[in-house]
């Protein structure tokens, strides 16, 4: 996991018993099960930010010329794929 | 004033106008202060927030005890018998002197999910439903005590839906006793607008955080017009102290969190965690016993007025025989055992106003000296063809080991009138009771009215 | 103790009348309950409400049955219902009447009978039919039980103002004025 913008929730002074929360990250990232990756075409890619647009996860980064994928939450459900206007963006499947 | 308690016995709190107001040496003592008439005409024609009294309903008391409050939310829809409540809500707002958002919300499930939303986001909450109402509510009001959020909800207690009825009982407020919100019911307009203040003290305490039910009869207390004194203002700052909701689970995009995840399951901490969560329910729910002893002592301290805080114990002493009443019921009840004291029959009556957590040691203590037992129920509870209370105390007693026979008496259902003559007759059956050693079949005293 | 019982039709104002006499009572340093009887009124439906008063605190919160007061606010409602039910013995009686005493049908329970032409003084300073605050007066006088200047502390209190709140105070005090009470002396014997 990159970045914590915030600080977490500091429960230390909190009952354990009390209302159900969760102040830890889930060590486990979405990344993990997926089975289908997209992949851009730096090339093709305009920065229309389409596939930013529409990606459920907000997994879509901006770089300077081209949006690249955050592997870590890109969960490959295809959407990005599917949207891209100039089909830029290709699913492949992962490696085993 | 001074922090001397109930027990030290009488002395004179000092009021505005020089009106002098003993606080009660005893816990159902009845102080009956007559001031002089003119003082009382006088005070009444002062502007009102130099007035420290109403004459009004339990609906209005309600409002104005959520006004002293200093609620910070209040989210409402109407049903009878509570409507006239959340419209002196709306009129509170508007006339500034209840310093609250107010959102009218398309029915009762939004408007507890909003107050949720708002508690989570550390704000004082209030609504008020009953009946077809808190059925709308259902979903939200299990989610409430789990999370372990207070607030106060009054139940302008109605008989439930079918057959189609809009008048009081107590079947809404039985039907959801197993949810896990703390539940207090007010024998009297004034012990309304008490309860409510009381109630946010019990369920902001650190060792309880649970949401709270004050419970009022629909159309006898509702609508009852009586004499009701206000709290001073600055009492009840003092009493109630700043909000404490959300020290323990907020929604708040600077310090994030989960609130409430997946929770249970077979397998890994699930079983353990899942029992955890319980446990500690339970155990704010046994903690609230003491509590609402305390804040009701601490309340009289302040006001001098002083309501049993867990079950409050009418010439039991020295009784054979006994009654067990809840709500409004309860008046009528002490002036059948008035009655019946004048012709020399022995008999006591233990109001419970405390229902849930159930105070079950002050129930075995107070029924520890008599005979035989009768409990009267505003509801019914269909599983053993008898009333709801009746099945707390029987249970109580059997688990305490007290032999003793019992019987279960339902009544006052759907605005139906519990007088002090079905009252006579309820003693009459328990002291035949108690002759024959045997307990009794439930009796359904409006049956013929 | 007295329980008053007051008689009217849905949309004249006798549950206010309930309250604004509850108000006056408790000025008067009175322990006061008035529960109204609830269903779904139409506007000319009977309706009852009910007040308990005495020097004591009063407990149980019942309706009443056997009232030793009753304050009838509707010329016609007693041909509806039997407003008299239960009624003890040496009973007060406020109505509003354009009749005299001697075609009034009254039961033998009742002794002290307070007639007030509610329905005129009505027309005369509202310009239509709404007698609770005139019978308020009228009960003041037939009863003695609560002083006008209590009543006017009962109206300051309710939600009337300016223009409505003087005729309201013109009512009660009209009704206070034209009310004759009469003794009804084999009765009250008896």
């Amino acid at each position: 996991m990159k970045r914590q913008s915030y600080p977490i929730f500091d429960a230390s002074g909190v009952p354990d018993d009390l209302c159900p929360i969760e102040n830890r990250p889930n060590p486990m990232l979405p990344g993990e099960w997926r089975s289908m990756k997209p992949v851009v075409d730096r090339a093709k890619c305009v920065k229309c930010a389409v596939c930013w647009l529409y990606c459920p996860v907000q997994c879509v980064v901006e770089r300077r010329a081209w949006f690249d994928i955050d592997y870590a939450t890109c969960k490959g459900c295809g959407i990005c794929a599917t949207e891209c206007p100039h089909r830029a963006i290709a699913m492949v499947e992962e490696a085993a | 004033m001074s922090a001397a308690g109930p027990s030290q016995g009488a002395r004179p709190l000092p009021l505005e106008g020089g009106r002098e107001v003993r606080a009660a040496a005893s816990v159902g003592e009845v102080v009956a202060d007559r001031p002089e008439p003119a003082t009382m005409l006088t005070m009444l024609k002062q502007e009102a927030k130099a007035r420290d009294f109403l004459v009004c309903d339990a609906n209005e008391a309600a409002a104005w005890a959520v006004a002293l409050a200093r609620v910070d939310m209040v989210a409402v829809y109407p049903i009878t018998p509570q409507s006239s409540l959340v419209e002196y809500l709306a009129k509170l707002v508007a006339t500034g002197k209840l310093d609250a958002e107010i959102v009218d919300a398309e029915g009762e499930h939004s408007v507890l999910s909003v107050l949720q939303g708002a508690a989570l986001a550390g704000a004082r909450t209030y609504t008020a439903t009953c009946g077809p109402g808190l059925a709308f509510m259902f979903e939200p009001y299990l989610r409430q005590p789990g999370l372990r959020l207070p607030m106060v909800m009054s139940i302008v207690t109605r008989d439930t839906l079918t057959p189609q009825s809009v008048w009081g009982g107590h079947q809404d407020a039985m039907s959801v006793r197993e949810v896990g919100w703390i539940q207090m019911y007010c024998e009297t307009v004034q012990e309304v607008l008490d309860t409510i203040l009381i109630a946010y003290r019990v369920a902001e305490h650190r060792d309880v955080m649970l949401p709270v039910n004050v419970c009022h009869d629909g159309n006898y207390l509702s609508f009852g017009v009586t004499r009701v004194d206000l709290p001073a203002q600055d009492d009840v700052d003092a009493f109630l102290g700043k909000p404490n909701i959300n020290w323990h689970a907020a929604l708040d995009p600077a310090r994030p969190m989960a609130v409430d995840p997946l929770t249970g399951g077979a397998g890994g901490p699930g079983p353990r965690t899942f029992v955890k969560y319980r446990k500690g329910h339970c155990a704010g729910m046994q903690n609230a016993l003491s509590v609402i002893t305390e804040a009701h002592a601490d309340w009289a301290r302040r006001t001098g007025r002083s309501h049993a805080p867990l079950v409050e114990r009418y010439r039991t002493d020295d009784a054979d025989i006994a009654l067990v009443t809840i709500g409004s019921m309860t008046g009528a009840g002490k002036d059948a055992v008035d009655e019946a004291r004048d012709r020399g029959v022995r008999v006591g009556l233990v109001k419970v106003k405390t229902y849930r957590p159930f105070p079950v040691q002050a129930v075995v203590e107070a029924l520890a000296g008599v005979k035989a037992v009768g409990v009267v129920d505003r509801s019914v509870s269909f599983g053993w063809n008898c009333g709801p209370l009746y099945q707390d105390v029987a249970g109580a007693l059997g688990h305490a080991g007290m032999q003793m026979p019992s019987m279960s008496f339902i009544g006052g259902l759907a605005g139906a009138d519990l007088t002090t003559r079905h009252f006579g007759a309820v003693i009459e059956r328990v002291a035949h009771m108690a002759a024959s050693g045997q307990s009794g079949a439930t009796v359904w005293l409006n049956e013929n009215d | 103790m007295h329980e008053i019982r007051i008689h009217g039709r849905g949309g004249q104002g006798a549950v206010l009348a309930g309250s604004i006499l509850a108000t006056a009572f408790v000025a008067e340093g009175m322990h006061v309950v008035a529960v109204p009887s609830f269903g779904f009124e139409r506007r000319g439906a009977p309706v009852a409400s009910f007040l308990r008063v005495d020097a004591k605190p009063i407990r149980q919160m019942t309706n009443i049955y056997q009232p030793d007061c009753i304050l009838c606010i509707d010329p016609t409602v007693s041909r509806a219902v039997n407003i008299f039910d239960g009624v003890t013995d040496d009973a007060v009686l406020v109505q509003t009447t354009a009749k005299p005493l001697a075609d009034l049908v009254l039961p033998a329970q009742v002794a002290t009978v307070g007639l007030c032409d509610a329905v005129a003084l009505a027309l005369s300073i509202f310009k239509r039919p709404i007698t609770n605050t005139i019978m308020l007066g009228a009960f003041a006088r037939t009863t003695g039980l609560v002083s006008l200047d209590s009543l006017r502390v009962g109206l300051e209190r309710s939600d009337f103002r300016d223009a409505g709140l003087k005729q309201n105070l013109a009512a009660l005090a009209a009704g206070f004025e034209q009310t004759t009470v009469h003794r009804i002396e084999r009765r009250a014997a008896a």
